[in-house]
This record gives C-alpha cells, sequence and structure tokens, in this order.
C-alpha cells in the first residue's frame, strides 16, 4: 500500500513538473466566434513555430466570447458581429476587423448551371419574406432573360441556431428592404416570416442540396467547397456580381471602416462597382485598460497580416486588404499598444 | 450501520463518504435549481414565469420571449417516440427472454446495449444523412398518400415531405430510447422464479398465458422503471434532435411540419445570445424544462409506488 503511494505521488510529481514546464511558454488567450476558428488555430501554429508563442483559442461562440472579454477572463475575445460604440464604450473594448467572410445565397434547381440565376436586393427580400412563392414569378424572370426556370414552388432554407452568418444576411436584407427592417429585422437569430430551419452551414447546404427549387445562405467557404450552386447579386453601383475573392476583396476595400468608430461597421451593400453585397468583417474584442496583454495580441495580429494571407485564402477566408491593415494598425498605434 | 463504534473507523469512514456523497446529489440539484432561478430573473422580471410560459413569441431581434412553442414541442415529440417505443421495447424483451432460441440471446442483448451506447450526436447526423431522405422519398408520401386524404387525420399529415419535421425526430428518438426500456424489462423478466412458471405450464397455461399471466405482471414495475429511465431521457434529449426537427419556433400538429423543443433551443441559441435578455430568457426555458421533467419524474414515481402497493 505504501510502495503504491509512493509511485502515485513520484508520478504526480513528473506529471506537474512536465506541467510547469509547459506554463513556462507564454500563452495566449482568446474566445469567441466559431466562424474564423479554423484560420486563427491555423496561425497560431505557424506563430507558434516563429516566436514560440501559444495561442489557445476557444471557439465557444460571439455571444461567449464578448462575455469573456466584457468579465476579463481572457486576452482578447473574437466576435462575427461588431460591437457598437456605445457598448465598446460601456465594457472599455477595443475593437479591431481580422479576417472578411461573407455569405451567399445558394439554390438548388436542376438545369440551371451555378452563377446563371441573377437577383437583385428587392427580389431577394420578398423571397425570404415569402411574397415571392413560385421561381417563374415576374420578379425573377424578369431579371433572369434567357434562363429557362422551372414552375416550381420556393423553398427558403435558413438556419435554425443564431449564427454571424445569418446577422451578416439579415443585416443585408434590413439595409436594403423597409419592410424586412420593419418586419422581421437583422440579428444573429430572428423570427424568420418563412422557410425550413437547417443547423449549421452543413445543415442549410444539406436541405439546399436536397429539395428541388430551394434557396438558401451560407458562409463563402462553404459554398466555395461544396461547389454549391450560387446566385449573382446586383450591387449597390447596380452591376451583378459573382462571390469571389476579389468580389469580397473589393467589398472590403470600398466599405467604410472608420477607427473613431472603432471599425464598427456591417459589410452590406458595400459602394464598388466590383463589391459583393453581403459580406462582414469578424472582429476582435480587447480590455483597454490591459495595455501589456493588448500587445500580445495585437503583436500576433500584426504577424499574421504579414504572415497569414496565404494561410487564410487556402482556408478560403478573405485577408483584409492592405489599406484596412494600414487603418488597423493606426488604431493600434493611436491606443498606444502597437 | 449498528456498530460505528470507535474500533470501527473503516465502518465510520464509509458512512461518511456515502452519505456525503448523497448529500451531495441534492446540494447540486439545490445549487444548479438556484443558479437558473438568478440568471432567468431579469427574464421573469419582464415577462413573468406564467406569461413567459404561456407566450407563444420568440423574437430574438424584439427581445420577445416565450416559452409555449419549446414546451409545446418537447411534449409532442417526447410523447410520439414513448407510443413507438415502449410496446417495441417490451416486445423485444419478451422475445429475447422467453420466446428466442439460447443461442441469438446473447448477441441480441449485446445488440441492445451497443444501441444505448452509440453518442446521440451520431444518431443526428444520421439522421439528417440517411434517414431523412428515405422519409421525405418514401415514407412521408405514402403517409400522405394513404392518411392524408382521411377527413380529421389529414391534418397531421400537410404540409410538404422534406424528411426533417417532428415524425422524423420521433423516430429517432424513439430507436435511441428502446435500449433502456428493452434491457430493463428483460433482466427483469428473467427474474421471474422458473418455480411459477414451470407450475403455471404445469396447469396446462400455453407459452403466451405464462408471459401474459406471469411473467408481465411479476416484473410490471421494474418495466415502469425502464419506461421512466426512457422518459427522462427522451424529455431532455439534445444533439439527436436537432439535427432533424429544423428549429422553428411554432405549435404545428402536422407531424410534417417543424417545431422546436427546449432542448433543441438552448443548443441552438445558447452560444450566439448576445442580449442579456436573450440570455436571461434561455435561461428561464431551462428552468421551466428542469420544473417540467421533476414533475414528470415525480408523477411517475408516485404511480410506480402506487402500483407496488398493489402487489
Amino acid at each position: 500500500m505504501k510502495r503504491l503511494l509512493i509511485i502515485g505521488l513520484s508520478v504526480l510529481a513528473a506529471g506537474m513538473m512536465i506541467n510547469t514546464g509547459a506554463n513556462a511558454t507564454e500563452m495566449l488567450n482568446g474566445a469567441g466566434a466559431s466562424f474564423p476558428y479554423p484560420v486563427y488555430s491555423a496561425w497560431g501554429h505557424n506563430y507558434n513555430k516563429d516566436t514560440g508563442v501559444r495561442l489557445n483559442y476557444q471557439s465557444i461562440g460571439s455571444g461567449g466570447g464578448q462575455r469573456q472579454i466584457a468579465s476579463r477572463t481572457v486576452e482578447f475575445g473574437a466576435s462575427d458581429a461588431p460591437l457598437k460604440p456605445s457598448k465598446l464604450k460601456k465594457n472599455k473594448l477595443l475593437q479591431f476587423p481580422a479576417v472578411i467572410g461573407g455569405v451567399v445565397p445558394v439554390i438548388n434547381m436542376k438545369g440551371v448551371k451555378t452563377g446563371a440565376v441573377k437577383l437583385d436586393s428587392t427580389t431577394l427580400c420578398k423571397i425570404f419574406l415569402g411574397e415571392i412563392t413560385e421561381w417563374n414569378d415576374d420578379a425573377i424572370t424578369g431579371l433572369n432573360k434567357g434562363v429557362k426556370l422551372a414552375n416550381k414552388k420556393i423553398t427558403v432554407v435558413r438556419r435554425s441556431d443564431g449564427s454571424g452568418t445569418t446577422a451578416i444576411f439579415t443585416s443585408y436584407l434590413a439595409g436594403v428592404c423597409q419592410e424586412w427592417k420593419d418586419k422581421v429585422g437583422a440579428g444573429k437569430a430572428v423570427k424568420w416570416p418563412v422557410g425550413i430551419g437547417g443547423k449549421g452551414n452543413e445543415g442549410v447546404a444539406n436541405y439546399v442540396k436536397r429539395v428541388n427549387g430551394s434557396i438558401g445562405y451560407v458562409e463563402f467557404a462553404y459554398a466555395k467547397q461544396n461547389n454549391l450552386n450560387y446566385v449573382k447579386l446586383k450591387n449597390a453601383a447596380g452591376r451583378y456580381v459573382a462571390p469571389s475573392f476579389d468580389s469580397f476583396k473589393a467589398a472590403a476595400a470600398s466599405g467604410d471602416f472608420d477607427a473613431a468608430q472603432d471599425f464598427y461597421l456591417w459589410l452590406v451593400n458595400a459602394p464598388g462597382k466590383n463589391s459583393w453585397p453581403i459580406a462582414g468583417a469578424t472582429f476582435i474584442l480587447l480590455a483597454k485598460e490591459k495595455k501589456e496583454a493588448n500587445k500580445k495580441v495585437v503583436k500576433f495580429y500584426d504577424w499574421a497580416f504579414d504572415n497569414g494571407d496565404d494561410t487564410a485564402t487556402n482556408l478560403v477566408y478573405v485577408p483584409l486588404p492592405g489599406s484596412l491593415k494600414a487603418k488597423v494598425r493606426a488604431y493600434w498605434k493611436s491606443e498606444g499598444i502597437y | 450501520m449498528a456498530s460505528h463504534n470507535n474500533k470501527d473507523i473503516t465502518g465510520t469512514a464509509v458512512y461518511i463518504m456515502t452519505a456525503v456523497a448523497s448529500l451531495s446529489i441534492i446540494a447540486l440539484i439545490l445549487g444548479i435549481f438556484y443558479t437558473l432561478f438568478v440568471q432567468s430573473s431579469l427574464a421573469i422580471g419582464k415577462f413573468g414565469f406564467f406569461g413567459f410560459l404561456f407566450s407563444t413569441d420568440w423574437d430574438p431581434v424584439r427581445e420577445l420571449f416565450g416559452a409555449a412553442t419549446a414546451l409545446f414541442g418537447t411534449i409532442l415529440i417526447t410523447f410520439l417516440a414513448m407510443v413507438m417505443a415502449v410496446p417495441v421495447a417490451i416486445g423485444i424483451a419478451i422475445f429475447i427472454s422467453e420466446l428466442s432460441p439460447n443461442f441469438f440471446k446473447g448477441p441480441a442483448g449485446v445488440a441492445i446495449e451497443l444501441l444505448a451506447a452509440i453518442p446521440s450526436i451520431v444518431y443526428g447526423m444520421w439522421g439528417l444523412f440517411t434517414l431523412a431522405p428515405i422519409m421525405s422519398d418514401y415514407v412521408e408520401p405514402a403517409l400522405q398518400a394513404t392518411f392524408g386524404r382521411l377527413p380529421v387525420l389529414e391534418i397531421f399529415f400537410a404540409g410538404t415531405p422534406l424528411g426533417i419535421d417532428i415524425l422524423t425526430a420521433s423516430i429517432i428518438l424513439a430507436i435511441m430510447i428502446i435500449p433502456f426500456t428493452a434491457s430493463i424489462s428483460r433482466d427483469a423478466f428473467n427474474l421471474t422464479p422458473s418455480v411459477v412458471k414451470e407450475s403455471a405450464y404445469g396447469l396446462g397455461a400455453t407459452k403466451w398465458e405464462v408471459i401474459r399471466n406471469v411473467v408481465l405482471p411479476n416484473a410490471r414495475i421494474s418495466v415502469l422503471g425502464g419506461i421512466i429511465l426512457s422518459l427522462g431521457r427522451a424529455v431532455g434529449e439534445t444533439m439527436a434532435v436537432a439535427f432533424v426537427l429544423g428549429g422553428a419556433h411554432k405549435i404545428s400538429w402536422s407531424l410534417l411540419d417543424m417545431v422546436s423543443t427546449i432542448t433543441v433551443t438552448l443548443a441552438n441559441e445558447f452560444t450566439e445570445a448576445d442580449t442579456d435578455m436573450y440570455l436571461s430568457s434561455l435561461y428561464l426555458l431551462a428552468l421551466i424544462l428542469f420544473i417540467f421533467s421533476f414533475i414528470l419524474l415525480a408523477g411517475a414515481r408516485l404511480f410506480v409506488m402506487r402500483s407496488e402497493r398493489k402487489v
């Protein structure tokens, strides 16, 4: 019995030694949005190789990220939705964008090639309001002369869980369509007038693939990796654009990110003739008074801005355009953490 | 515990340890109840407990919340799953313990226990990718073409068959809870004293008469216990249902429509709930489920106690 105890204790002691060894390496603790988790962890992996600092990022969701940084339990929080300057002030937070994502309406229609169907904001809004219910409605066929649209009922597919993707999509609809703004509004979860709910991007994509005549919306990366049949959208400049790295970058470059407003911006209906209209940045939140911790976080994102674009692109995230990176760096400098 | 004098240190230690373990369970339950109550006070303050309970609103944008739709979904899906699962489970137990040839008893028993060991997320994925297409392509159109044409039944089969609906969710839930009732019932049936069975056969009873009049009554309480265990699991099941339910906050009588349950709402919306009222409403939803499960299990307990007295 005694021997067992001694063996047990020495194993425990050895374990603790290894543990303290691990604690000696510098850690960077963050938590929040699940959408940028793959790219943050890939950056973190490479950053660790370069600098020895380990990133510990927990993808607990944007709501959780906001709460964790507000209660100062992590060094940075991450959120898919920007916080309003007033809310940032209340919780004494700083905010900057880290990477761009976008939302793509996808459809299922037999015999129609991807990108062949074109929609404008009013039509898209009316489809999701349940006012346009057939694919051969005049509003749709008028935009799609020469495309053979089946005489099919439209099945709307939307998210059943709360999501940053939904927040971006509904912000777009609320921005371009007064009726949507009045009846539904924008948010991570809304009271949908019509449609079936899928859990996660994979849930929505699965239903869209299965139901002929359906329309849904998914994260750009998800649409691209699964070769879903996307829709071309009319942007603020009146041109039809396809979702691509270029059109997202164009949106990010033309978007009016203002450092004085802590970059609060929904990147929807962005001006610029090549801009994809439904995009959004995902944001990093910092505790204002913790200068030393913030310097560590900023150092990581500074490194990522310089070295992480290819990693991000490979994972189908859109890196920030150069002009926006410069703005973010100036913001860091003005806060004295860069 | 008659002899816990000073010499019997082991006895005292065991007494203390087991007592602490049991008391900590009660403390834990009270602690959870307290946390849920405190966290949901904001929502109770705004909507009132009963106002929240009976409201069918669920609009995160306008911050109007109510539990009626989710509670309706929870009750409906649990009920349907129990209706489907309990007879099948008892049938399985009867077959394995009384009717099947001996060489089959082992494999069948293991299969049932394996069914119980499959994580619920696996059921969810299987439901979404395999069962839902089968339901929407074959089963549900067939149901609509038959029962859907009858005068009263048609309201239960209205809508487009998409395979993600109350019916699919209940079937998955039924499959998940079958093992609990089945394996407990089987063990109980096996405990029937063979002397009693043999005397029944001796009196000229047929196999069915023995099962009906000896085995089943003898095991009744254990079977009820198994059913209660299934019920507890069904009420709280989340992931398997979340994938095939569609998460729509509404009350619908069609089996081919989508609803939401309390646990599904919590799983779907908790991580992204970013306003205080939203979060508090989710906590209140959890509190309601807590109270609901308590009432359900207490009722079941009472029922078992009453039938125990009759024996």
